[in-house]
C-alpha cells in the first residue's frame, strides 16, 4: 500500500513570506502477519515559491490581502488547487507574530489555503519546525549525537536541540538580522528594534535613528548581539545582556552540545559570505551579522554542520515535518474530520490514577470553559504500555464521568494517547455510550498542556489520522 | 593490565593453543581449560551457531579487561556471576565483594536497559539503541564466549521457551474462563510434537460437544487452543477475548461459548469449521516460543474454514504478547477485521485483494 498526501508550508516571517509544496507518502510498514504500522515514509518538496518581503500595512499589522494575492498567485505558479492540498500548516513567525491582527491573518490565510491547513504561531514550535527544516533532527539521528539548530531570521534567533533525532530542547532569543535596518544608500540607520535599544543603553553604546553608520562602526553592537548567541549555546558564561534578550524561554543544558547548524536568513550569509560584497544589500545588517557568527566561536569551536535548508528551513519544515500520522489501530465513530484547533487538556501521570481522573478532566474543563460555555477539548493521557482489559475500562468510565460536559454540550469525546490502546479504548467509550455519542480516540501522539491538536481527514484506507500538534502563542 | 599486555597476553596464549599446547601458566592464570565439550550441559547449546567447540584449550581471563583475579570459575558456577546480574550500563565493576544478594529470577532483567560492554564509549547511544531492538545487542564478552550473565540468561530464556510447550493451561484457567474443553486426537504431548495431523482432527463424541456448543452455521466463533505455548494463552486471552467481545458488539455479533481445544494445531478451527459451518472462526493460539518471549500468541480468522483450506486464506494477526501488539488491542482490532471479512467473504490473501491492497 502506498499513498500520497500533498501538504502545504507557508511561512510569515519578520521579513519574508514563502510557501512550499510537499508530498508525503504513507505506507503500511508493518508486515501482512501483524497489525497495520502507517507511517510517513517519504517527504519530498515539489515546489518552492519565490522569497517576497512580508507586506505590511504599517508597523503594526499585516497587509492581509497582499499576503493572500502571493499565496494566490504561487498556487497558480505551482499549478495546484486548493481541493488538492490535503494537509499543511501556516505559521507565523518572529516580529510579524506580533502584529495586532497576527491571529487573524494566520486563521484567515489556512482556510484559504486548503481545508485542513492549519494556523500556527509561537516561539516554541517555530524553533521546532526550523530545526527540523534545516536537517538538524536527522543529523543528530544519523551521528547519534546532540546538536542545536540557530534559526536566525529577521526579528528572531530560534533554538533547537535535538539529541538522537528528538527534540530535548528549544529557545527562542531577540536576535535578528532586521532589528536594525539601514538605508542602503545614504547608510543612515533608518529602525531600531526597541529591545536592542535597550541591549544598546546596558552596554553604554550609541546607536540612534538617523546616525548615519558602516561596518566598522557597526562592529561593538554586532559583536554584543553575538555574544548573546555565544551565551545561549553555552560558549560563554559572561553576557549582561543575555536574559533581557530572551523571547520565551533559553536552553537549560547548553553543555549537551556536540554539533551546530545554522538556518534562517542570516544563516546565508554565514555559510556563503563571499557572496555578499555589499554590506547592506537588503537595507538591514543582516548579512553583517552573519559575517560577524562566522568569525565566531560559534563557526570554529562547534563542529559545524551544512544545514538541507537556511532561508526555508521554516516553511519546509511548516510544510514537510508538522503533519504526523496517529497510530493505526485507532477508533473514530464517525468522520467529523477536519477538526481544528483543539485545546489539549493533558492529564498528569498522578491525574491518570484510578480514582483521579475523573475529577481531573472535569476539573481542566472547567478551567477552559469561556464564561460557563463548553468549549470541544482534546484529552491527552500518556496511558499504559500493556495494560490489562479491566484497567482500560476504568479509563473509558472516568473519561466518560469526566467529559459529561462535553457530552451534554453535543460535542464528540475526542481521547489522544500516547501508548497504543487508542482502539479499545476508543470501543470501551463508545460501549458505555450505547453506541450513541460520538468518540474520537487516537494513540502514537504525544501531547503537552498548552498545546493544540488539528485533526484531519482519515488516510491510508481509514486506518489513520493525520494530525498537526501545535501552539498558538501570539504575543509572545 | 593495560591494552598492550593484554594484547601481548592474548597472542602469547594463542600461539599455544594453535600449537596445540595447554595455556597454562601464562601471566599468573591458573590452569583454566574452558573445554567447551566437557561442560556440562553442552549438548543444548542451540543458541550458538558458530560455536568452535573444537578448539582443545581456551584461557578463561586472557581478555578480562576487569582484571579480575583468577581464581576457579566454573561454566555455570553461580557463586560469582550472581553478583554481576544487576549491572547495568556502565556501572564499575570487579572488585565488589559478593554482597549474597541472589536474584530469584534472571529474566525479571530487562534486558534492553542492560548493558554489558566494559568501557563503552557511548552507553547512553548503546542504550538508545538497545531500547529498539529486543536482540541481544551489547552483552560484551569473555575471550570469544559469551560472558557468564548472558550464558545463563540464555539458557533461562530457553527453558522458559521449553516450559511454554511442555506446560499445559490448567484445568482451573479454562474453568474461571468459561470455556468448554475439547481435545483432539493426539493422547499426550509427545504425540501432540510428532503428530501434527492428529493436532487438527477431533475424535467423534468431541465433535459432538464441539457442534452442541457452538449450535448450527454460527456467525462468528471464538476458540482458543493451546498450540505451541501454554503460557502465551494464560498470559493474553484473559485481555483479549472481552475486548474482542466488546468490538464485535459495536458491529451487533454475539458469540456462542468459547471452546478451549488441548493439543490444537492452527489446522484444526478447520475441522470446527467443517462440523458447525461457521461463517468465520478466530482462533487463539499459542506461538512457537523464541528466547525474546515464551508468550506470544496469534490469531488465525478465516472466512468459512473447512478441511483443505488453504494457509494462504488465513488471515494472521501475530505477535500479541506484552511486548509486540498488546492484547487488548489486538482484541479491539480483530473485532474489526472479522467485521471486514464478513462484509467481503474473504480472508487471507483474498481479502486483501478485495480491499485494495491494503489491510
Amino acid at each position: 500500500m502506498r499513498e500520497s498526501l500533498l501538504s502545504v508550508g507557508i511561512d510569515l516571517g519578520t521579513s519574508t513570506t514563502q510557501l512550499i509544496f510537499s508530498r508525503l507518502t504513507l505506507e503500511n510498514i508493518a508486515s501482512g502477519f501483524s497489525v497495520p504500522r502507517v507511517v510517513i515514509t517519504e517527504k519530498e518538496i515539489q515546489y518552492k515559491s519565490k522569497i517576497y518581503f512580508t507586506p505590511l500595512l504599517d508597523e503594526n499589522r499585516i497587509a492581509f490581502e497582499q499576503v493572500r494575492e502571493i499565496v494566490e498567485q504561487e498556487y497558480a505558479n505551482a499549478g495546484i488547487q486548493k481541493s488538492q492540498v490535503d494537509t499543511g500548516a501556516v505559521i507565523i513567525t518572529g516580529e510579524t507574530a506580533r502584529k495586532e491582527n497576527a491571529r487573524e491573518v494566520v486563521g484567515a490565510l489556512g482556510d484559504f489555503a486548503g481545508d485542513f491547513v492549519v494556523a500556527t504561531a509561537g516561539p516554541d514550535l517555530e524553533s521546532v519546525i526550523s530545526g527540523k527544516g534545516a536537517g538538524t533532527d536527522i543529523y543528530s539521528k544519523e551521528h547519534h549525537l546532540t546538536a542545536v539548530n540557530i534559526d536566525i531570521g529577521g526579528g528572531t534567533s530560534n533554538l533547537a536541540v535535538f539529541c538522537r533525532g528528538d527534540t530535548t530542547e528549544v529557545g527562542c532569543l531577540d536576535i535578528g538580522g532586521r532589528l536594525v535596518k539601514v538605508d542602503p544608500a545614504s547608510r543612515r540607520i533608518t529602525y531600531l528594534a526597541p529591545k536592542l535599544q535597550k541591549l544598546i543603553a546596558l552596554e553604554g553604546m550609541d546607536y540612534q535613528v538617523g546616525m548615519e553608520t558602516d561596518e566598522h562602526r557597526l562592529k561593538p553592537l554586532l559583536r554584543k548581539m553575538v555574544e548573546v548567541l555565544e551565551r545561549s549555546v553555552g560558549l560563554r558564561q559572561d553576557c549582561p545582556g543575555y536574559e533581557s534578550m530572551i523571547t520565551s524561554q533559553g536552553l537549560q543544558n547548553p553543555e549537551k552540545i556536540q554539533a551546530i547548524s545554522f538556518s534562517g536568513g542570516v544563516a546565508e550569509a554565514i555559510y556563503h559570505p563571499e557572496k555578499f560584497r555589499e554590506p547592506f544589500p537588503f537595507g538591514d545588517i543582516g548579512v553583517l551579522l552573519g559575517k560577524e557568527i562566522r568569525e565566531s566561536p560559534l563557526f570554529s569551536k562547534l563542529p559545524v554542520i551544512e544545514s538541507a535548508e537556511t532561508i526555508r528551513a521554516t516553511v519546509v519544515g511548516a510544510g514537510s515535518h508538522t503533519t504526523k500520522l496517529s497510530g493505526s489501530t485507532i477508533t473514530y465513530t464517525k468522520d467529523l474530520f477536519p477538526m481544528k484547533n483543539l485545546p489539549v487538556l493533558k492529564m498528569t501521570r498522578e491525574e491518570e490514577a484510578e480514582g483521579e481522573l475523573a475529577k481531573a478532566v472535569q476539573r481542566k474543563l472547567e478551567w477552559f470553559s469561556l464564561e460557563g460555555e463548553t468549549v470541544l477539548a482534546a484529552v491527552a493521557l500518556e496511558g499504559e504500555k500493556s495494560p490489562s482489559f479491566s484497567r482500560i475500562q476504568h479509563y473509558a468510565k472516568e473519561l466518560v464521568e469526566g467529559m459529561k460536559p462535553l457530552l451534554d454540550a453535543g460535542f464528540p469525546l475526542v481521547v489522544v494517547v500516547e501508548q497504543d490502546m487508542g482502539k479499545v479504548l476508543g470501543q470501551s467509550i463508545a460501549y458505555l455510550l450505547e453506541w450513541k455519542g460520538e468518540v474520537v480516540c487516537l494513540d502514537g501522539v504525544r501531547l503537552s498542556d498548552g498545546a493544540y491538536i488539528d485533526i484531519g481527514r482519515p488516510a491510508a484506507a481509514g486506518q489513520v489520522l493525520p494530525v498537526v500538534v501545535k501552539t498558538l502563542v501570539f504575543h509572545g | 593490565m593495560n591494552d598492550v599486555e593484554l594484547k601481548a597476553l592474548v597472542e602469547q596464549v594463542m600461539e599455544r593453543v594453535l600449537r596445540g599446547e595447554n595455556a597454562a601458566g601464562s601471566a599468573g592464570n591458573a590452569e583454566r581449560p574452558w573445554n567447551m565439550s566437557g561442560t556440562p550441559g553442552n549438548a543444548e547449546r542451540p543458541w550458538n551457531a558458530t560455536d568452535s567447540a573444537g578448539n582443545p584449550a581456551r584461557p578463561r581471563n586472557a581478555s578480562d579487561p576487569a582484571g579480575n583475579p583468577a581464581h576457579p570459575r566454573n561454566a555455570s558456577g553461580p557463586a560469582e556471576s550472581t553478583a554481576q546480574l544487576p549491572y547495568t550500563s556502565a556501572k564499575k565493576e570487579g572488585s565488589e565483594p559478593d554482597s549474597g544478594v541472589c536474584l530469584d529470577d534472571i529474566t525479571q532483567i530487562n534486558l534492553r536497559t542492560q548493558l554489558l560492554v566494559k568501557n563503552p564509549k557511548d552507553p547512553e547511544g548503546y542504550l538508545a539503541m538497545k531500547a529498539k531492538t529486543p536482540a541481544r545487542l551489547g552483552i560484551g564478552k569473555a575471550g570469544a564466549r559469551y560472558r557468564t550473565a548472558t550464558m545463563l540468561r540464555v539458557r533461562a530464556d530457553h527453558a522458559a521457551a521449553q516450559d511454554a510447550v511442555f506446560s499445559d493451561v490448567s484445568e482451573e484457567f479454562i474453568k474461571k474462563n468459561g470455556f468448554v474443553f475439547v481435545k483432539t486426537l493426539c493422547k499426550d504431548k509427545d504425540e501432540y510434537l510428532t503428530r501434527p495431523d492428529l493436532g487438527r482432527r477431533f475424535p467423534g463424541e468431541e465433535l459432538e460437544v464441539i457442534r452442541k456448543t457452538c449450535g448450527e452455521h454460527p456467525k462468528v466463533l471464538v476458540i482458543v487452543g493451546d498450540g505451541l505455548s501454554s503460557s502465551a494463552i494464560e498470559a493474553n486471552v484473559e485481555d483479549m477475548i472481552p475486548a474482542l467481545c466488546q468490538g464485535l458488539q459495536m458491529y451487533q455479533i454475539t458469540l456462542p461459548p468459547i471452546l478451549f481445544i488441548k493439543y490444537a494445531r492452527v489446522g484444526a478451527m478447520d475441522a470446527v469449521g467443517e462440523v458447525t459451518g461457521a461463517d468465520v472462526i478466530c482462533m487463539l493460539v499459542g506461538e512457537r516460543p523464541g528466547l525474546v518471549t515464551a508468550e506470544s500468541m496469534s490469531a488465525y480468522i478465516a472466512y468459512q474454514p473447512r478441511h483443505g483450506l488453504p494457509e494462504a486464506k488465513r488471515t494472521v494477526i501475530s505477535n500479541i504478547h506484552r511486548g509486540g501488539t498488546t492484547a487488548v488491542e489486538a482484541g479491539a482490532h480483530a473485532a474489526e477485521v472479522i467485521r471486514k471479512i464478513l462484509e467481503k467473504k474473504a480472508s487471507g490473501v483474498d481479502l486483501k485483494t478485495e480491499a485494495g491492497g491494503s489491510q
